[in-house]
């Protein structure tokens, strides 16, 4: 599309809530200028879509005085006030896609599969495997209960092993799943693996479900092809799944490009900003019941999705996976542990209320402080270089010598932390995002954090298939907030007090020089736009980007909260006593201005 | 604006239901419109396919892949009984051939010459559908089910275990603010849904189920003692599958909570009559909620004209029970609905809204999204 570009409307079909967003030429720019939301209508008793989406367009055109809609359908030429270019949505309504993938080997081919199928949006309900040490009968009862949304089956190199993925090919047809949505229609069924065994998967698969061939995703073990994969997932998604939904099918005849599942938008956004910026990048996406983690760390994008850790219906899962023990660290009051739980449980039910009281917004933010750690822990688990790969080794490398299948992400090589979801963007001050994200991501060395406005990623990152330059454009001037940049010495000690590293700091003329001690943290305001310049000197066992004892000289930028320099150590070190833990929570939360009482 | 509206959880004396009798997969329908069913009758019946599991046969016999069909005595499709020869290796005298056994009663259902495996499927396994509550059949889904409609007082719970049972209802205490202890736990409870109050702790809940009471109706529970009773910490609301031996349905939510009244007063009216109720539950999208179904069998059925039942946006008057600290389960009045965003103890601005609580005149300002209607 071109510049002529004067309006376009997009929307973000979520579980819960339509996000409808417009986005207008004002003057020379484009810029997001007004929102609408409402429920989401697939459920009875409406049972379509687009009703929903029409609600939240509805309220765009009031809060605009832009004419959108003539009835049920959008005004796609404009004429002053009146109409949008475009019409451009994502959806993850209905539990969005649910996949089953499966592989010949765990940590190879099944693992590449799982990659695959996460970076186009799904959830992986299972990963089925030849030597995932579950017997056969197993494998078939659990691809029968599971009712997928589509299967995504790969296995063997081109030209490797045909026989565990023809192995795989007859289970999936005993069990013969029956897909969650629609009785009638027949389950979609990708097969991307050993190009050799396609004619026995055709034999096997081909009269009982609706299968298609791509290209594998594994063609050797020294390379990883997904894209193919990737883009067949979304079009099954669109053809079979999306199809299925109350009210898609005219949901896809009002769009001007094709609808995308949420998650692949968010990606599509995550990898935009780190290749314009030339910068390693992880996004996190924290929503009531699931939580994306994004990755784009040089060439390589990831993405995970924990679909059972999440502020709302997920919320009892994150108790039951970090323990209460992790969540009340984060406390700096006395409440009876029984009576968090009940009240865990009470939001598990009641997903929609909001904290009432700052006793209830602090035990919510202790949450998501683990529901965060908990999906990056994932995340760093699957975001990891191949596995069985030949290396070459010189002798240089006798004493560090590194298996195959290391993690991908080095936190001191990471330059930017994107939040987004209610709690992050949400939170009544921009403090406590940057306060949830730190401690949950605990970033070393130099780190910008910052926050989706409003949650407009998945609106752009549709927006950038149609035109990448307005996408960036608002992206930049509307939807990312600067939080301000994170100074972490990474190291420990065993206790509190001892100096780790020596600072300067100079900002609007002034230089501030101070000794950092371990357990300090410190606050200083740099705002939106303005930049300071650092001269940081570790101490022998800490780095902070340059090397263990090394000096860093360089300029971080400023946000809405500004410079945090965090001298608790990496992992964080909590006082064992508890009224001492307690006394340096409130001391932490008082550095950072988190609440109005502490 | 776009409709916003706070679903609540009705509870009504007497209105009509519709519920929706499907089978998992496609069968026979039983019934036909008109039909009239009661809760125990069969209304739609299918089979599963059966089981599958596997055997080896190459690796059994030691021979090739490709070979494998030489050595089969049974071929795709074929049924046989438990411990009939299904393939045998060839040798000149026969006491020297292995020979592979069916472990159980089926058909073939694949015999591969790539991998030597066979699949074997079990018989079908019958699924019934039954009509669950007594009504009326007024519409057929064809080969899936029907939708049984009945005139019936209607309470939804908040949260709950268990499947679909039912029995007579019997009050086991006096109050809704009144704890269910394990004495008050008698066998005359036996078959029985019996109404709790606002609380029953583990030891009550275990005695319920020794006794073989069907199901529980509470205010609340503690969910330490929720995770005794299932074995495991739930960590995401979709229940209605579990078999602890009662069906539980709470009417508020987790912690010791008064019954709202008009709950109550609903389940007293009816105190004698079989109550149909299931502890499913769902929060996340299809939102289901455990339910209590109180048919009056006097009702004429012939007349039952088919209810729409709307969520309605909150207005003051409207009776609302609190569901979020700090003023948890407590229920009161809507005095005013101030349109203009609020800010709140937490920082947050909220769109608020004032009550009035039952019992004083306090008068408190909340969020919006933290209360729930009480619906007719």
């Amino acid at each position: 599309m071109s510049k002529d570009i004067q309006a376009i409307i997009a929307t973000d079909c979520g579980s819960t809530t339509t996000k409808a967003i417009l986005i207008e030429k004002v003057g020379n720019e484009y810029r997001q200028t007004f929102r609408g939301e409402a429920p989401t209508t697939v459920e009875a008793p409406f049972e379509d879509v687009t009703k929903g989406v029409l609600n939240a367009i509805q309220e765009v055109e009031e809060l605009s005085g832009r004419k959108i809609l003539d009835g049920d359908k959008i005004i796609t030429t404009v004429n002053g006030k009146v109409g949008v270019d475009a019409y451009i949505s994502t959806s993850s309504a209905g539990g969005g896609l649910q996949m089953m993938v499966a592989g010949a080997i765990k940590t190879m081919t099944a693992e590449s599969a799982q990659r695959a199928a996460l970076g186009a949006g799904a959830i992986v309900m299972d990963i089925l495997a030849s030597n995932d040490k579950r017997l056969p009968h197993q494998k078939i009862e659990r691809i029968r209960q599971l009712r997928p949304d589509m299967i995504l089956l790969s296995g063997g190199t081109d030209g490797g092993t045909v026989t565990h993925v023809v192995e795989l090919a007859e289970y999936i047809g005993a069990a013969d799943p029956k897909p969650r949505l629609g009785m009638s229609y027949r389950l979609p069924v990708l097969y991307a693996g050993n190009k050799d065994a396609r004619g026995k998967v055709k034999e096997i698969l081909d009269h009982k479900m609706a299968l298609t061939i791509t290209d594998n995703l594994r063609p050797t073990l020294e390379e990883e092809n997904l894209m193919p994969a990737r883009l067949e997932i979304q079009n099954l998604f669109l053809e079979h799944v999306m199809a299925q939904a109350p009210g898609y099918k005219k949901l896809m005849e009002m769009v001007s490009v094709e609808i995308m599942p949420t998650p692949a938008a968010v990606g599509e956004i995550m990898q935009t900003i780190a290749r314009l910026n030339s910068i390693n990048v992880i996004g996190v996406d924290i929503g009531g019941a699931t939580t994306d983690v994004f990755s784009v760390i040089g060439e390589t994008f990831n993405r995970t999705v924990s679909a059972n850790y999440g502020m709302s219906y997920s919320i009892s899962n994150v108790l039951a996976d970090a323990g209460l023990k992790n969540v009340m660290r984060w406390l700096s009051f006395d409440i009876d542990e029984k009576e968090v739980r009940d009240r865990i449980k009470n939001k598990m039910i009641r997903p929609t209320t909001i904290p009432q009281s700052l006793e209830e917004l602090k035990i919510e933010q202790a949450i998501s402080r683990e529901a965060l750690r908990l999906s990056f822990d994932q995340h760093k688990l699957l975001a990891v270089g191949l596995k069985g790969v030949q290396q070459t080794r010189t002798i240089a490398d006798v004493f560090s010598q590194e298996g195959t299948g290391q993690s991908i992400i080095k936190m001191t090589e990471l330059d930017m932390i994107v939040g987004s979801g209610g709690v992050l963007s949400h939170a009544p001050r921009r403090n406590q995002s940057m306060s949830m994200m730190i401690d949950a991501f605990l970033p070393e060395g130099i780190t910008t954090l910052t926050v989706d406005s409003i949650f407009m990623m998945p609106h752009l990152g549709v927006l950038a298939k149609i035109d990448g330059e307005i996408a960036t454009e608002v992206f930049q001037k509307d939807c990312l907030i600067y939080l301000g940049t994170c100074i972490a010495p990474a190291g420990q000690l065993k206790k509190f007090g001892q100096k780790i590293m020596d600072y300067k700091i100079t900002m609007g003329g002034k230089t501030i020089q101070e000794d950092l001690h371990f357990g300090d943290l410190k606050h200083f305001h740099l705002g939106i736009g303005e930049t300071a310049e650092v001269e940081l000197n570790p101490a022998k066992n800490f780095d902070v980007g340059a090397g263990k004892g090394k000096t860093y000289k360089g300029t971080v930028q400023g946000g809405v909260v500004g410079l945090i320099v965090d001298g608790r150590g990496r992992p964080i070190e909590f006082p064992e006593d508890d009224q001492e833990r307690k006394n340096i929570i409130k001391k932490w939360n008082q550095a950072m201005d988190l609440y109005p009482v502490y | 604006m776009g409709h916003s509206y706070t679903p609540g959880l009705r509870v009504a004396k007497r209105t009509v239901i519709a519920k929706d009798r499907i089978l998992p997969l496609k069968g026979e329908v039983v019934n036909k419109i008109g039909d009239l069913v009661q809760r125990d009758s069969i209304v739609a019946k299918t089979d599963l396919p059966g089981n599958v599991s596997t055997i080896n046969v190459v690796n059994l016999l030691g021979i090739q892949a490709m070979e494998i069909d030489q050595y089969m005595l049974k071929k795709v499709g074929d049924s046989f009984e438990k411990d009939e020869l299904i393939a045998e290796s060839k040798s000149f005298i026969k006491w020297f051939s292995t020979q592979i056994k069916a472990p159980l009663k089926g058909k073939i259902e694949s015999i591969s010459s790539v991998t030597g495996q066979v699949l074997l499927r079990e018989p079908p396994i019958p699924v019934q559908v039954k009509g669950y509550i007594n009504g009326k059949v007024t519409e057929v889904v064809p080969k899936e089910g029907v939708v049984v409609e009945t005139v019936c007082s209607f309470i939804q719970g908040i949260f709950g275990i268990g499947g679909e049972t039912w029995g007579t209802l019997k009050f086991a205490v006096k109050s809704p603010g009144d704890v269910l202890e394990e004495a008050n736990i008698t066998s005359e409870y036996k078959d029985a849904i019996i109404v709790g109050g606002a609380f029953a702790d583990f030891a009550a809940i275990k005695k319920a189920i020794q006794v073989g009471v069907k199901g529980i109706i509470l205010g609340g529970i503690k969910d330490g003692d929720l995770r005794t009773i299932l074995g495991y910490d739930l960590g995401v609301a979709i229940t209605g599958s579990e078999d602890v031996g009662v069906t539980l349905v709470l009417t508020e939510g987790f912690g010791k909570i008064q019954m709202a009244q008009r709950t109550w007063n609903c389940l007293k009216d009816r105190e004698g009559a079989i109550a149909s109720i299931s502890g499913a539950t769902q929060i996340r999208a299809g939102v289901i909620r455990p339910e209590i179904i109180i048919p009056y069998d006097d009702a004429d059925l012939s007349r039952i004209e088919k209810e729409v039942h709307e969520a309605k946006p909150v207005a003051i008057g409207n009776q609302v029970r609190v569901i979020r600290q700090p003023y948890f389960g407590r229920i009161g009045t809507v005095t005013d609905l101030p349109s203009a965003l609020t800010q709140i103890e937490s920082e947050t601005h909220a769109r608020v809204l004032k009550v009035k609580f039952e019992g004083n005149n306090e008068e408190v300002t909340i969020p919006r999204a933290n209360i729930e209607l009480i619906e007719e």
